[in-house]
C-alpha cells in the first residue's frame, strides 16, 4: 500500500512474522489474524506467553478476540478516528519517544506558507482542492525552503509552528477520547486502556507491532487508515526495531508478490512506474528526468529501469534506441480491474482472460460483474473447477434463474482450461513478509490440466511467432521479446530460468563462464547471457546488466544457489531460510534499531548497531543502510544518490531518510490522515461538514448506487469478512468435502438485541438487501455482535463472510452482490468493509418473483447518484491514480 | 512451547513405537484458536469420508460431536463468563458518564476452543467389550479399532464411556464397521507425528510422552492460575475406572460443559452387580418356580 509507502519508503510489511515473538503489545485491527493467518498467528500466542498484552479492535469479535486480552469492538469505518484518537493522546500528553521522534522521522521539517488543514473550519478539505477536477493540487503540502525533499530545512526542537509536528498535534487535536466515543462507539475508559497498554510498551527497551489485513484496506479512506498507523508507530519508535513494526497480512498466498511483479496496470516490477501517456514521459530521457530522485535510493531509477528493459529486450535493447523504450505501453488513464469491468458491461471489451480470480462471486457488486462476462466475446477462464465466473451463462446462475438474462442470447464462447495445483508446479511464492519461497512440484499435474508458468509461455510462443509474420508496427514489441526461456518435456518453461532472469545477470554472453546458470545459452542453444549479477547495488544503466525486478537482485546470484530454495535457517529471523527483498533484510529500516549515535537502544531491542572498532554497521539483522556509513556522516547539500542521506536517516528511499508523519508528496488524498464517514454511513461526520472522503472515485451508476447517510431503508452497518475453513471465493475450498463440511452455508452474525427487535431466532432465513442486490442467509445470533452507541444513536451491524457462490458442493448467496464498487483514490479498491443493508426476516423469493419482491424494499427509477456528495455521471471520477510506483502501490482485493 | 520449530515433539520424529514408549495427547483450549486445522489433517491423512454439509446454527460447530467420520472435534462453546482477565469490549469497565454504560454491559463473554478426540483410555471399555479382538491396546499405549477384523457388532459404541466411537452408516464407505481415531498409529509406527498435532499452528494439540505431558500440563494449570485464569484445572480421571486417559484436556470450567463426564467409569465395573442381580434372579425365578409347582400339584 502506498500507506506504508509514503511513510516509510517501501511498500512492504517492515518486520518479520517471527519478530511478533518479540512484541510487548500487538494491536491487530482490521484483521482476523488467527482465523485468515492461523500460522503467524502462532508469535501472536507466543509473544502472549512472553506476557505481552494482545489488543484485538474488530466490529465482530472473531477468533483472534477469543485470543486477545483486549476487545474492542468498534463501528465499522472508525479506524482513522480511533488511532487518531491515540495520537492525539500521545502528543498532548507528551508520551512519545522523543529522540526516535527528532532524529528519524521529518516532524521537524517546516511546510510551506500557503498549507491548509483541514481543521480549518472545519471543511474536511485541505488546501489545493480543484472541484471540478474533484482532485487536489498537491502543490503546497511539500517542505518549505529552495533544499526541496532532500535537504529541508528543520526544526529539532519542534517549536517551529509550521513543523510538522506542530501541525500534526493541530490536526488532531480534537480526536478527544470522547470524539472516539461518538464516532466509534468506544468507551472512553476502554479507549484508556489500549492507548496506556500501546504508551507502556514504547521507548529505548519496549516495542509495539501493529497487523492490519483486508480490514483496513478494503474502505474509501484505506490507504490513510494504514498512514494513521505508520504515524502512530513513528511517534512511539517502534519502526526498525525487534518486536515492532506494521505487519500488512497479505490476502493470498503471493499477493505480495503480485505487486512487486505486478499484476497491476500501473506500474512495473519493482515498483517502478509505469510511464505516462500523456506526453511529458514520451522520451526515455523525460521519463528517467521525472523519476529519478536527486538523493536516497531512488537516485538509482536508471540502473534498476534500463536493467529491466533489457531483460525484456535482450539484446534487441539498444543506447541507440533507447533500451526499447517506445515498446513499453504508455498509461492513457485508469485501466483498473473496475474500469475495465464498465468498458466490458458498455460492450467496449470483447475477450478476458481469467486466471486465480473469481469476479462472480468474489469482487465487488458481483451481480453486475456476471451481467457484464454475458458481454464478453469469448472469455478464457482457467481453474482447477468449473467456478461461477465460467458458468455465469447457465441454469443455476441467479441471472438466468431469475430471467434477467436468457441462456440462448449470450454470446460469449467460455473456455475452461483445467489448471495445475499448487503441489503440480514448481515456483516462488512472496509471502507477507516480503519472503521468497520455493516450491518444488510434487506430482505432476493430471491431465491436461497445465501450470500458469506453461500457460503463459505457450501463448507468448504462439503470439509471437504470429507478430513476426505481422508488419503492422504495433507487434514489434511482441517481435522485440527475449523470450529464452528453456523448457521441460511437457512444454512447461523452467521456473528457475525465470528466477535466474529476475536476479540479473551481466548482458554480455559468456557460455559455461563462472557464476553463468541454463549455461549462458537460451532454449535453441544460442550464447544469450552472462554471469549472474551479486544484488541490485551491481545493476547498471549502460545495457550491460538485466534484471526483470531489481528488488529481487541477489535471491540467485553468481554461487548459482536458489536461495527462495534454502531451508536451513540460522536464527530467529530465519535468515537461511527463503530469501526476503531487499538484499535479506528481515526488518526493514533496522538502521532505526540504533540510537542515532550508532549504539543500540537497549541490550533487550538490539538488532543492528555501528561498530566503530571495524567502522561499519553489524548485528542479527542484514543492515538496511550503507554498510560503512558513520552515524555522524552529514552532507553538505551537494550530494546525491546515498550520499545526500545523512547518518542518523534510516528511510534510505525517501530523499531526505526521514521517517514521513506528514507525506509531502505521493498521496491523493491528504497529506495526514483525517476521519471520514464510509461512502454508505448510519451517521454524519462528527468532525468535518465533509463526510466522505472528497478524492474518491464512485464509479456512479444506475447498477451500482449508494445510499444516502443515514438513509432509513438501510438502517443497518454490514462488514464483510472471511472464515478459515474457505478460501476467498472458494475455488479451492468450497469444493472440498473437508473443508465444506465445516462451513457449509452462508450466514449472518448479528447481536441478540437486533435479532430480537427484528424478531430473528438464531438458524432462521433471512434476507439481507442493499441497493445493489439481495441475498439469502441464515441468522447467527450471538453475542459477539455487539450494538453501538453513537453520539446517541444505536447502530447495529452484522458480519457476513463471502466465500459463497452457485457452484460446488456447498451453495448460497455471494455477499459482494451486496457491496458496490468504488474507488479509494490512490489504489482503486472497493469499500467492502463498511456498507448499508437493511435484514427482511424471510425466504429470499426465487425465479422471477424476485424482482417484486425487490422492487418493494429497493426502488428501481431516479438518478444513479443518490448520496449528496456522490458526482452526477460524466462529472471527473477524481484523480488519476497510477504514477504511485514508488511509494509501493499494492492491490489487495 | 510455541516457537522450538523442529525441537518440538510435534514436528520431531520420534521411535516411540519401538522403543514401546507410552504417548499421549495434551490439548490445550487457552492457545487454541479454533481453525480446526486438526479435523481436516485427520480426515486428509486418514482418509475419512465427510460428516454431511449441515449448517448447525451451533456458533461455529458445524460437525457436532465425535463419530465415525469425525475423529477430531473442535467445540466452540460461547459462555457468559471471563476468560482470564480477558477484557471484551465495554464489559467490567465502568464510567457512568459514558452514554455506552448501561448494565448489560458488565456481562462477561468468552469464547473457547477445545479439540475433542478418542481419549484412549487405560481401561478401555471399548476393548473389553470388543467380542472379535478387533480392538487392541498397541504398543504406545493408545487403543486401536483393527478395520479388517471389526465385524460391526456395536458393543463397543455402548461402551465408551466419552461416547466417542461409533459405527459408520450407509452409504458413507466402510459403512457398518466401528471407527474412532488410531492415534495415527501407522504414522507413529514410522516415527512420523499424528496428523492432528503436526498442523496445530499454535501448539493447543501437544504429542509427546505422557510422562512429560503430563508434567508440562500441571505447569500450564499453575501458569494460567497465577495469571488470572482461576478456573484453569486438568481433566485427567486417574481415579475412576477408566484409570487414566492418554488424551487429556486442560479445560476452563467445568468439564460437563466440554461434554466430558466429570466420573468416566467402563461398564465393566457393574459386572459383578449385574452379575449378582442376574444370579439372584435366577434363583428367585426358581424358587418362584418350585413353590408355584408345588402350590399347584
Amino acid at each position: 500500500m502506498p500507506g506504508l509507502g509514503t511513510s516509510f519508503g517501501r511498500g512492504g510489511a517492515t518486520t518479520a512474522q517471527q519478530d511478533l515473538a518479540n512484541a510487548d503489545c500487538i494491536l491487530i485491527e482490521g484483521s482476523s489474524m488467527a482465523e485468515a493467518h492461523p500460522v503467524g498467528f502462532r508469535w501472536v500466542m507466543k509473544a502472549k506467553e512472553r506476557g505481552a498484552t494482545i489488543i484485538h479492535v474488530d466490529p465482530r469479535f472473531s477468533r483472534t478476540s477469543a485470543l486477545a486480552d483486549i476487545w474492542v469492538p468498534m463501528r465499522a469505518g472508525g479506524d482513522i478516528a480511533f488511532l487518531g484518537g491515540i495520537i492525539r493522546h500521545i502528543i498532548e500528553n507528551n508520551l512519545f519517544f522523543r529522540e526516535y521522534v527528532v532524529h528519524f522521522t521529518n516532524a521537524s521539517c517546516i511546510l510551506r506558507e500557503d498549507f491548509r488543514d483541514t481543521e480549518e473550519g472545519a471543511t474536511g478539505f485541505f488546501s489545493g482542492w480543484n472541484e471540478e477536477q474533484r482532485a487536489y493540487d498537491k502543490g503546497s503540502w511539500a517542505y518549505d525552503g529552495d533544499g526541496g525533499l532532500s535537504f529541508p530545512e528543520r526544526d529539532l526542537t519542534l517549536q517551529h509552528p509550521r513543523c510538522v509536528f506542530q501541525t500534526l498535534r493541530r490536526h488532531f487535536t480534537r480526536y478527544t477520547p470522547e470524539m472516539v466515543e461518538k464516532i466509534c462507539g468506544i468507551s472512553s475508559v476502554l479507549f484508556q486502556k489500549v492507548a496506556d497498554a500501546l504508551v507502556a510498551a514504547s521507548g529505548p527497551d519496549k516495542t509495539a507491532a501493529i497487523c492490519y489485513a483486508l480490514g483496513w484496506t478494503q474502505h474509501s479512506k484505506g490507504v490513510q487508515i494504514i498512514r494513521t498507523a505508520s504515524i502512530l508507530q513513528l511517534l512511539l519508535g517502534n519502526i526498525g526495531r525487534p518486536g515492532g513494526g506494521i505487519l500488512a497480512l497479505r490476502g493470498h498466498a503471493s499477493i505480495q508478490g503480485s505487486t512487486d511483479i505486478p499484476t497491476l496496470y500501473d506500474i512495473l516490477p519493482g515498483y517502478l512506474s509505469m510511464p505516462k501517456g500523456d506526453g511529458s514521459e514520451e522520451t526515455l530521457r523525460d521519463y528517467l528526468a521525472h523519476q529519478t530522485k536527486p538523493t536516497g535510493l531512488w537516485n538509482n531509477y536508471p540502473n534498476y529501469f534500463i536493467s529491466l528493459l533489457k531483460a525484456y529486450y535482450g539484446k534487441n535493447a539498444t543506447a541507440e534506441n533507447d533500451f526499447g523504450y517506445s515498446w513499453i505501453p504508455k498509461l492513457t488513464g485508469n485501466h483498473s480491474f473496475f474500469e475495465y469491468l464498465y468498458d466490458m458491461a458498455d460492450g467496449k471489451m470483447e475477450g478476458m482472460f481469467m486466471m486465480g480470480q473469481n469476479p462472480a462471486v468474489a469482487a465487488a457488486n458481483s451481480r453486475f460483474q456476471r451481467t457484464s462476462l454475458s458481454k464478453l466475446k469469448w472469455l478464457v477462464v482457467r481453474e482447477m473447477v468449473e467456478i461461477e465466473a465460467a458458468t455465469f451463462w447457465r441454469s443455476d446462475a441467479p441471472e438466468i434463474e431469475r430471467g434477467e438474462l436468457k441462456t440462448e442470447d449470450i454470446e460469449t464462447e467460455v473456455f475452461l482450461f483445467p489448471a495445475a495445483g499448487h503441489a503440480e508446479k514448481e515456483g516462488a511464492f512472496t509471502q507477507t513478509q516480503r519472503m521468497l519461497q520455493w516450491r518444488e512440484k510434487a506430482v505432476n499435474p493430471p491431465g491436461d490440466a497445465r501450470s500458469e508458468g506453461w500457460f503463459m509461455h505457450q501463448l507468448a510462443l504462439r503470439l509471437i511467432a504470429k507478430a513476426k509474420q505481422s508488419s503492422d508496427p504495433l507487434d514489434e514489441p511482441l517481435r522485440a521479446l527475449d523470450w529464452w526461456y528453456p523448457e521441460d518435456e511437457y512444454g512447461e518453461p523452467q521456473m528457475e530460468s525465470v528466477l535466474a532472469e529476475i536476479n540479473g545477470w551481466s548482458t554480455n554472453p559468456q557460455p559455461g563462464a563462472d557464476g553463468v546458470v541454463f549455461g549462458g545459452v537460451d532454449r535453441k542453444g544460442n550464447p544469450h547471457h552472462g554471469p549472474q549479477v551479486d544484488g541490485f547495488g551491481k545493476l547498471k544503466a549502460d545495457g550491460s546488466t538485466a534484471s526483470g525486478c531489481w528488488i529481487y537482485s541477489g535471491v540467485l546470484g553468481p554461487d548459482k544457489i536458489n536461495k527462495a530454495n534454502s531451508r536451513n535457517s540460522k536464527n530467529y529471523l530465519g535468515h537461511g531460510w527463503g530469501f526476503v527483498w531487499p538484499a535479506d533484510r528481515r526488518i526493514i529500516y533496522n538502521r532505526a534499531s540504533a540510537k542515532p549515535t550508532g549504539e543500540p537502544w537497549s541490550e533487550r531491542k538490539k538488532l543492528v548497531w555501528w561498530d566503530p572498532a571495524q567502522g561499519k554497521w553489524g548485528g542479527i539483522d542484514v543492515p538496511d543502510f550503507v554498510p560503512d556509513k558513520s552515524p555522524d556522516y552529514r552532507p553538505t547539500g551537494n550530494e546525491s544518490g546515498l550520499a545526500g542521506i545523512p547518518g542518523d536517516a534510516p528511510f534510505i528511499l525517501h530523499e531526505d531518510g526521514l521517517g514521513w508523519l506528514h507525506v509531502p508528496k505521493g498521496l491523493q488524498d491528504g497529506p495526514m490522515p483525517t476521519h471520514y464517514e464510509p461512502l454508505e454511513s448510519p451517521v454524519h461526520n462528527a468532525l468535518y461538514s465533509r463526510d466522505t472522503n472528497p478524492a474518491v472515485n464512485w464509479f456512479t451508476r444506475q447498477e451500482n448506487r449508494f445510499a444516502p447517510p443515514g438513509d432509513p431503508r438501510f438502517p443497518f452497518v454490514l462488514t464483510t469478512y472471511r472464515l478459515t475453513e474457505h478460501h476467498t471465493a472458494g475455488g479451492m475450498s468450497r469444493f472440498l468435502s473437508h473443508l465444506a463440511e465445516l462451513q457449509p452455508e452462508l450466514f449472518a452474525e448479528m447481536s441478540p438485541e437486533l435479532a430480537a427487535e427484528l424478531k430473528i431466532k438464531n438458524g432462521d432465513y433471512i434476507s439481507i438487501v442493499s441497493l445493489r442486490g439481495a441475498i439469502e442467509s441464515r441468522a447467527l445470533v450471538s453475542r459477539r455482535m455487539r450494538p453501538m452507541h453513537l453520539n446517541g444513536k444505536t447502530v447495529h451491524q452484522i458480519a457476513m463472510p463471502f466465500h459463497f457462490g452457485t457452484a460446488g458442493p456447498v451453495k448460497g448467496g455471494a455477499t459482494n452482490d451486496l457491496v458496490p464498487i468504488s474507488g479509494e483514490p490512490n489504489v482503486t479498491i472497493m469499500e467492502a468493509k463498511a456498507l448499508a443493508c437493511n435484514i427482511v426476516p424471510c425466504r429470499l423469493p426465487r425465479g422471477p418473483a424476485f424482482h417484486e419482491w425487490f422492487k418493494k424494499y429497493v426502488p428501481q427509477g431516479g438518478p444513479p447518484n443518490l448520496h449528496p456528495e456522490q458526482p452526477p455521471p460524466g462529472a471527473s471520477p477524481g484523480p488519476e491514480a497510477g504514477g504511485h510506483g514508488q511509494h509501493g502501490k499494492t492491490d489487495s482485493r | 512451547m510455541i516457537g522450538e520449530g523442529i525441537q518440538s515433539t510435534n514436528q520431531r520424529k520420534h521411535s516411540y513405537v519401538q522403543d514401546r514408549v507410552e504417548v499421549g495427547f495434551f490439548t490445550d483450549p487457552s492457545v487454541c484458536i479454533g481453525c480446526k486445522a486438526c479435523e481436516v489433517a485427520c480426515k486428509e491423512w486418514n482418509e475419512v469420508p465427510d460428516d454431511g454439509f449441515t449448517w448447525s446454527g451451533n456458533s461455529y460447530d458445524n460437525t457436532g460431536h465425535l463419530g465415525a467420520s469425525t475423529w477430531r472435534h473442535v467445540m466452540f462453546l460461547e459462555q457468559d463468563r471471563q476468560k482470564g482477565n480477558q477484557v471484551t469490549g465495554p464489559m467490567g469497565l465502568r464510567n457512568p458518564q459514558s452514554e455506552i454504560y448501561n448494565p448489560q454491559s458488565d456481562d462477561p463473554f468468552r469464547w473457547v476452543f477445545v479439540s475433542d478426540v478418542c481419549k484412549h483410555c487405560e481401561e478401555a471399555g471399548c476393548l473389553e467389550a470388543c467380542p472379535t479382538g478387533s480392538i487392541v491396546r498397541t504398543e504406545v499405549g493408545s487403543v486401536l479399532v483393527q478395520n479388517d477384523v471389526c465385524n460391526g457388532c456395536g458393543y463397543c459404541v455402548v461402551s465408551c464411556p466419552f461416547g466417542v466411537i461409533d459405527r459408520r452408516p450407509e452409504p458413507l464407505p466402510d459403512a457398518g464397521g466401528a471407527f474412532k481415531c488410531t492415534f495415527c498409529y501407522d504414522r507413529q509406527k514410522s516415527g512420523l507425528v499424528p496428523a492432528c498435532a503436526k498442523v496445530c499452528p499454535t501448539e493447543s494439540i501437544v504429542f509427546g510422552r505422557l510422562d512429560d505431558l503430563r508434567v508440562r500440563a500441571s505447569e500450564r494449570v499453575k501458569h494460567l492460575q497465577e495469571s488470572g485464569y482461576s478456573d484453569a484445572q486438568l481433566y485427567d480421571p486417574r481415579e475412576t475406572s477408566v484409570r487414566g486417559i492418554h488424551a487429556f484436556f486442560l479445560i476452563l470450567g467445568e468439564p460437563e460443559a466440554y461434554g466430558l463426564p466429570p466420573k468416566p467409569q467402563i461398564p465393566t465395573i457393574y459386572l459383578k452387580s449385574a452379575w449378582t442381580s442376574a444370579f439372584a434372579t435366577a434363583i428367585a425365578s426358581i424358587i418362584a418356580a418350585l413353590v408355584a409347582f408345588a402350590f399347584f400339584s
